[in-house]
C-alpha cells in the first residue's frame, strides 16, 4: 500500500483546510482500504471524516434525515425505518455481512467503487480506472455486469443495494465542499459511465456527503426490497428490485421501481412505474410493468439472463408485498396522504 | 477476484506530512501513536497510519488469535468486538480507531482461565475442522447473542454468513451456536442437545 498522511478533523472547517489534491475521505474503511491494498486507490493523504457530526438519525417534518455517518447497521435497525421504509431496511440487511454493516456508512455505500474484477485488477485495461486504457470486460468475464446505462466504454455494475432503495424513495442527498452546500436528487447523484466512466458522481473535488433526507411516503411505507444473488447470503446482487406501490380504492396512485445488480448506476424503472400508476393492482399489469422496467437492455454474450432476471424480481417484488396497508406515517404525517 | 496484498513497512517510508496546524487531530509524522483499550488493558503502540486494526492487534499487541485470512473483508476471519460490535479488523486502519475498546477471542476468557460459554460450546460441537476461521467465528457468534439474532437456525446461519469456513464444518458450527444460544433469543425455541441436527 502506497503512504499516506492521515487527518481526523473534528468540523467541516478543519475539514476543508485538511482535504487537497491527491486526498480522500474515510469514514468506515471497508471500500476504501480494501482499494488501496489491491492499488486501485492511491490517496496521499486519507482524511478521517469520523469525528465530525454527521451520525445522527431524525425525523423532521415529514423527512427522515440519515447523517452520512449513519451506519448500515444503525439505519436498518431504526425504528423509523423498520416501520415506514422496509425496501431500505431489507436492501440494508441484504447488504454486505454484519462486521461489514457494523462500520460500513451511508455516505460511503454511496461512493462505494464498482466490485468489477477488472477495475481490482491493476495488470487489465479498465476506462474506469485509466480513462482511454480500454474495457477488458466487453469481450470478458462479464456475467455479473451491467445491462441498463452501460455504454462502449464501461459495463461496470454498480454494486449498492442501498442507493437502490434511495433513487426509488425520491432521496435527496446533502453534499457540501469548500463553496458551500447543496441538494442532489439521488437519482441524479450517480452518473452513467458514457465516454468518462471515471466520473461516477457528480460530486465535486472535495465535496462531502453530509446525509440524505428521506420522505416519508405511502409508497415507501408499502414496499420491498427483493434481491437475486449467486448464494443465499453475503452476495452481491445479480439483479434486484426496490417496489413501493400507494394503492387507494383499488388504483394504483404511485409506484416506485428501481433496480440494483443489472446497470451502471442505481436505476430508477420510470417506464415500469409509469405502466403501474392510475391502474388496479394485478398479475396482467405487474407482468408489464416488468417488462417496461427490462426496456432498453443492452445484453452482451454472458449476461443476457439479466434481463429476464430483472422481469422475474421486479414481478417477484410487487407480488411480495404484502396486501394490508401501511401503518399511520408518524407525526404530521399522520392525517390523510395527500 | 484478482487480489495483491501489500505487506506495510515494504515500501518507502511516509513522507512528512502537511496540516498539523493544531486545531484538528493531525498527525503528519510517519508513525502516530494510537492507544487503545483492548481486552481490558490499555494499550499504546506508534505505528505507520496504514496499519490495519487487525495488523496492530496481531503485530503490534501481540495478539494473534484474530487471523488474517483474505485480508479483503470478505472471510471474516479477522473479526473483532469494536465498542463491543462485531466488525473486520481488516478493513479499517488502527489509527482510525484512538481510545476505543476491541475485544479479541483472547478477551473472552474468563479470569480463572474458564472458556466463554461459546468457546466450550465449538469445542463440545467440534465446530473446526483446522480451527483457522475460528476465532472469528466465534467473537461472530457472541456478537450475534447479543444482537438477539440466535432466534433459530436460519437466523443464525443468515447473521453468521460472515464468516467463512473453508473446511466446511457449518453444521457444527451451526449446532455450537445454537446451543450456546439457548434461551438467548426472543423467537423460536432453539433445542439444548444436538443429537438430531448433528446426523445431517
Amino acid at each position: 500500500m502506497r503512504s499516506f498522511t492521515y487527518a481526523r478533523p473534528h468540523d467541516l472547517t478543519q475539514l476543508w483546510r485538511e482535504h487537497g489534491p491527491d486526498a480522500a475521505y474515510i469514514a468506515g474503511g471497508t471500500n476504501l482500504v480494501d482499494l488501496m491494498k489491491c492499488g486501485v486507490a492511491t490517496p496521499q493523504r486519507v482524511v478521517d471524516i469520523g469525528a465530525l457530526p454527521l451520525g445522527g438519525i431524525e425525523l423532521d417534518g415529514d423527512k427522515l434525515h440519515v447523517g452520512a455517518l449513519a451506519t448500515n447497521s444503525d439505519l436498518a435497525a431504526h425504528p423509523l425505518v423498520v416501520r415506514h421504509l422496509p425496501m431500505l431496511a431489507q436492501a440494508l440487511l441484504s447488504g454486505a455481512s454484519p462486521q461489514l454493516r457494523n462500520l460500513a456508512t451511508l455516505g460511503g455505500n454511496l461512493m462505494q467503487r464498482t466490485r468489477c474484477g477488472y477495475f481490482r485488477d491493476i495488470a487489465m485495461p479498465c476506462n474506469k480506472r485509466e480513462p482511454g486504457a480500454g474495457c477488458a470486460a466487453m469481450d470478458g468475464s462479464h456475467h455479473g455486469h451491467a445491462v441498463l446505462g452501460t455504454s462502449e466504454h464501461c459495463i461496470a455494475t454498480h454494486p449498492s443495494d442501498l442507493a437502490v432503495a434511495l433513487v426509488a424513495l425520491d432521496a435527496q442527498v446533502s453534499v457540501a465542499g469548500p463553496n458551500g452546500a447543496r441538494v442532489v436528487p439521488a437519482d441524479a447523484f450517480h452518473l452513467p459511465p458514457g465516454d468518462r466512466p471515471d466520473r461516477e458522481t457528480q460530486l465535486a473535488a472535495g465535496e462531502l456527503i453530509l446525509g440524505v433526507a428521506i420522505p416519508l411516503e405511502a409508497a415507501g411505507a408499502h414496499s420491498c426490497y427483493v434481491k437475486v444473488r449467486e448464494r443465499a447470503s453475503y452476495a452481491f446482487a445479480l439483479a434486484s428490485a426496490a417496489v413501493g406501490l400507494d394503492v387507494r380504492d383499488g388504483t394504483i396512485r404511485d409506484a416506485r421501481v428501481a433496480l440494483g445488480g443489472v446497470a451502471t448506476t442505481p436505476w430508477r424503472a420510470r417506464a415500469a412505474e409509469r405502466v403501474l400508476v392510475g391502474s388496479a393492482p394485478g398479475p396482467a399489469v405487474f407482468g408489464r410493468a416488468a417488462d417496461a422496467a427490462a426496456e432498453g437492455a443492452r445484453p452482451l454474450r454472458d449476461n443476457a439472463y439479466k434481463v429476464e432476471l430483472i422481469r422475474r424480481v421486479v414481478t417477484r417484488a410487487l407480488t411480495t408485498l404484502p396486501d394490508a396497508p401501511p401503518p399511520a406515517a408518524p407525526g404530521p404525517l399522520s392525517g390523510e396522504p395527500t | 477476484m484478482p487480489e495483491a496484498t501489500d505487506e506495510p513497512g515494504k515500501e518507502p517510508r511516509a513522507q512528512p506530512g502537511h496540516g498539523g496546524e493544531g486545531t484538528a487531530d493531525v498527525d503528519g509524522d510517519v508513525e502516530v501513536e494510537v492507544e487503545m483499550l483492548v481486552n481490558g488493558e490499555t494499550h499504546t503502540m506508534r505505528v505507520d497510519p496504514r496499519v490495519t486494526l487487525l495488523d496492530a492487534l496481531r503485530e503490534h499487541v501481540g495478539l494473534t488469535g484474530p487471523k488474517k485470512g483474505c485480508d479483503l473483508g470478505q472471510c471474516g476471519a479477522c473479526t473483532v468486538l469494536l465498542d463491543r460490535r462485531r466488525v473486520t479488523s481488516c478493513l479499517t486502519f488502527a489509527v482510525m480507531h484512538r481510545g476505543r475498546e476491541v475485544t479479541t477471542i483472547e478477551g473472552l476468557v474468563g479470569p480463572d482461565g474458564a472458556l466463554h460459554p461459546m468457546q466450550q460450546a465449538f469445542v463440545d460441537h467440534d465446530a473446526f475442522q483446522c480451527g483457522f476461521c475460528t476465532p472469528g467465528q466465534i467473537m461472530s457468534a457472541v456478537a450475534l447473542t447479543d444482537e438477539g439474532h440466535a432466534g433459530g437456525p436460519d437466523e443464525i446461519r443468515e447473521w453468521m454468513s460472515g464468516n467463512l469456513c473453508r473446511c466446511a464444518a457449518y453444521p457444527n458450527i451451526l449446532d455450537a451456536v445454537i446451543a450456546a444460544t439457548a434461551g438467548t433469543a426472543g423467537s423460536a425455541a432453539a433445542p439444548t442437545t444436538t443429537t438430531t441436527t448433528r446426523e445431517r
